[in-house]
């Protein structure tokens, strides 16, 4: 009954990636950090064009039916063993956890499974499949983790972004009060019932200032709009950053960090 | 359903969030209990190899529900065996008369109460007393509720909503006690005046922890002593309970009790553990002469017949989906307006009073997870959140909904955007362009988006989506 234990695959040459829309449409840097953090280890990256969604905003508002019909044409993209990487634990937890689920019993069953058991956090790919070590070209600086609660519970990888930024020497990770607690952003739940979400993010983002930085990188961009979007709208001086994003720009030597 | 929960309590949850995120009180009381309760969780857990134990404890009710059927049947025989009376109710109301009736046939005036959320679920209390007979809470958490008039907050800590100075100011107020920051001299106070009720009362009600079917056995654990007052000093005991809380065997105690006792709050184990077989046996001093088991209901088997939704029912009570739940810790018991609130009542609430009426819960959770991680007995409640969630707006053409009330929150406006996000979405050619026109207008993007940017900005997309990168770049390498 216990999650099923992960069972890394052997360092592979290609992977496909899956951007999510939200970092497609509007966070395309921290996508493209993965995929130059992924082609520095010596993997080719394979980007479908005809990816859209995951479809998790229908799915976690009950709308099975249409989330389906945006997955459906997408389940062909990924032809082959190749693992599937994405950007987000979020959407990495939709297809992981939930495609199985949303397609049991159904003539995509099949496929969906396949689909889930080749997919990868990102940050957990570049750990524990390619082994990543990272130099630090950086000055000094203090910055948070937030890992969302879908990269956490979902994808399990509650360890790995501390992990990886442990390996940069110039950068000192501060612990925020209730780190594991969620940020308040949900999807839907954030405009659904605004004020609940709002009283969240308050509290996060002043955890975040109170244990002394003033960046915080995280795992999805769901959580980073909402927490920097929050300090943005309060003129709080809390920046946050996808942690690819930062990752890639501390590890690329002088000059050559901008993606 | 009776009474216990008025209808509009329940509808009218976003108001009652919303001036409850509003009241400093509140927030502060709930932050502060709900951190000190997951820290005492996480030490009692300390040495522990927990996601064993949860396994176990997981199985352990899993076996129990899949012969639900067969081990009420034979509890009940264990128990008449034994001489406890055995009573079915298929409602509330119907386990209300029934503790009624027997309560008139000892001529009973007054009862004495152990703590029983099932009996809250059932309103127990004002059903007895507009039939003539007085219901005293002995819990001192229940007791403080009941002397304000209010409900419980929580369902193992029923005034965890009120701190030291709103108690000792209530304690005064109704029952003469001075004031006092004192917890001891006021937990005194109230162990005394309710030791004078437990020598008069002619009834008492508790609920139970575990039914155990092979021995016929009612398990109970509590802190203060009151359950076994409540179950030992009055001549007639009355145990009632949810359908759901048998299990198979003796052996299944002591790992439930291990997680459960840890779980609620932090105890490895409380400090009485009350195992019930039966009344006063002949040449035994003491004990009460009478003892009852009210089997409810109230909506279980309805819950039993759907193979997903049957998990609910594994529940045993512990409270920790809601210490955990980072907006029961916002906005507290009350805002549910339901006998049960936080993560459990949002998955059993919608079955006990139909999506009718509790049409806002299911929604109103960030799916964080943390209730699934930290349930003793594996509930996957998020699972079974998003499950309320397709049945409250009918959104699977493949899967039937089944709970009452279902398809109460669909709306033609959502779901006509979510038909605009498939046609979108679903459609690789229409995306991009999406992907296009975002980033080619970005600076015409909607800087107000409803309740969003009440609290925050609105990103703007990109100049180029990751999409158009992706192209170019491949054009590029193609040509080099």
């Amino acid at each position: 009954m216990t999650d099923t234990v992960k069972l890394y695959p052997a360092k592979p040459h290609k992977v496909y990636f899956f951007a999510t829309c939200l970092v497609d449409l509007f966070y395309p840097e921290a996508g493209m950090a993965g995929i130059q953090l992924l082609e520095r280890e010596g993997i080719e990256v394979l980007f479908p064009q005809d990816q859209t969604c995951c479809g998790q905003p229908a799915y976690s508002s009950g709308f099975n039916d249409q989330a389906r019909d945006v997955i459906i044409p997408q389940l062909e993209l990924f032809p082959g063993d190749c693992p599937i990487v994405v950007p987000a634990g979020s959407c990495g937890g939709m297809i992981r956890k939930h495609y199985p689920e949303l397609f049991a019993g159904t003539p995509w069953e099949d496929q969906a499974r396949s689909l889930a058991a080749r997919t990868w956090e990102l940050t957990d790919f570049l750990l524990n499949v390619c082994h990543i070590r990272l130099e630090d070209a950086g000055e000094p600086v203090r910055v948070a983790m937030h890992t969302s609660c879908s990269a956490r519970r979902e994808m399990g990888v509650a360890e790995v972004g501390p992990k990886l930024l442990g390996q940069l020497e110039q950068v000192e990770v501060v612990e925020q009060a209730r780190a594991a607690e969620c940020c308040g952003f949900g999807g839907a739940f954030s405009v659904k019932h605004p004020e609940i979400s709002a009283a969240m993010v308050a509290d996060k983002a002043e955890a975040l200032e109170a244990a002394g930085a003033e960046t915080f990188v995280t795992t999805d961009c769901g959580c980073m709009m909402n927490i920097a979007g929050y300090a943005e709208k309060n003129r709080r001086p809390l920046r946050g950053q996808h942690i690819l994003s930062f990752l890639w720009q501390r590890s690329q030597p002088a000059g050559e960090g901008e993606a | 359903m009776s009474g216990g929960i008025q209808p509009d309590q329940v509808r009218h949850f976003q108001p009652r969030a919303q001036a409850a995120l509003k009241s400093s009180q509140i927030r502060n009381n709930f932050r502060s209990a709900m951190d000190g309760l997951m820290a005492k969780r996480q030490a009692a857990f300390e040495g522990w190899d927990l996601e064993a134990l949860r396994d176990l404890g997981a199985s352990i009710r899993l076996r129990a529900l899949s012969r639900l059927p067969e081990l009420l049947e034979t509890l009940e025989a264990n128990c008449v065996r034994q001489g406890i009376q055995v009573h079915w109710a298929e409602t509330g109301d119907e386990a209300c008369r029934i503790i009624r009736d027997l309560c008139r046939a000892r001529g009973a005036r007054r009862v004495i109460k152990g703590k029983s959320m099932v009996s809250e679920e059932m309103d127990l209390n004002h059903f007895l007393e507009t039939e003539g007979i007085e219901a005293l809470e002995s819990d001192l958490g229940e007791y403080i509720v009941q002397l304000a008039e209010e409900t419980p907050s929580h369902i193992i800590m029923p005034a965890i909503h009120k701190n030291t100075d709103e108690i000792s100011e209530l304690m005064h107020r109704t029952t003469g006690t001075d004031r006092s920051r004192d917890v001891a001299y006021l937990t005194a106070s109230a162990r005394q005046q309710l030791r004078d009720k437990f020598r008069s009362a002619d009834v008492g009600i508790s609920g139970v922890n575990f039914a155990v079917a092979e021995t016929g056995t009612l398990c109970l654990v509590e802190n203060e002593g009151n359950g076994r007052m409540t179950t030992t000093v009055p001549p007639c005991h009355i145990a009632v309970t949810g359908i759901e809380k048998v299990i198979e065997h003796l052996e299944d105690v002591a790992p439930l009790l291990s997680l459960l006792t840890r779980s609620a709050t932090g105890q490895h184990i409380t400090t009485y553990v009350n195992m019930i077989s039966g009344p006063r046996k002949q040449a035994e001093l003491d004990g009460p002469e009478e003892v009852h088991l009210v089997l409810v209901d109230g909506g279980r088997s309805a819950i039993y017949q759907d193979q997903e939704l049957l998990d609910t029912l594994r529940c045993i009570r512990c409270g920790a989906c809601m210490n955990h739940c980072p907006v029961y810790t916002r906005v507290g018991g009350h805002a549910y307006g339901t006998t049960y609130p936080g993560p459990i009542g949002k998955i059993l609430m919608p079955h006990l009073m139909g999506l009718e009426q509790t049409r806002d819960l299911p929604s109103a959770s960030s799916l964080c997870g943390a209730c699934g991680e930290v349930c003793p007995v594996r509930i996957p409640i998020p699972k079974l959140l998003q499950r309320l969630r397709k049945e409250s707006v009918d959104g699977d053409r493949m899967r039937a909904s089944v709970v009452e009330g279902h398809g109460v929150k669909r709306r033609w406006q959502e779901a006509l955007a979510w038909n605009g996000f498939r046609w979108l979405a679903g459609h690789p050619g229409r995306y991009r362009l999406l992907g296009w026109l975002m980033s080619r207008f970005r600076a015409l993007v909607p800087q107000r988006v409803g309740g969003w940017s009440r609290y925050r900005t609105v990103p703007r997309p990109a100049p180029q989506t990751l999409h158009q990168l992706m192209r170019d770049r491949n054009r590029r390498q193609t040509h080099e």
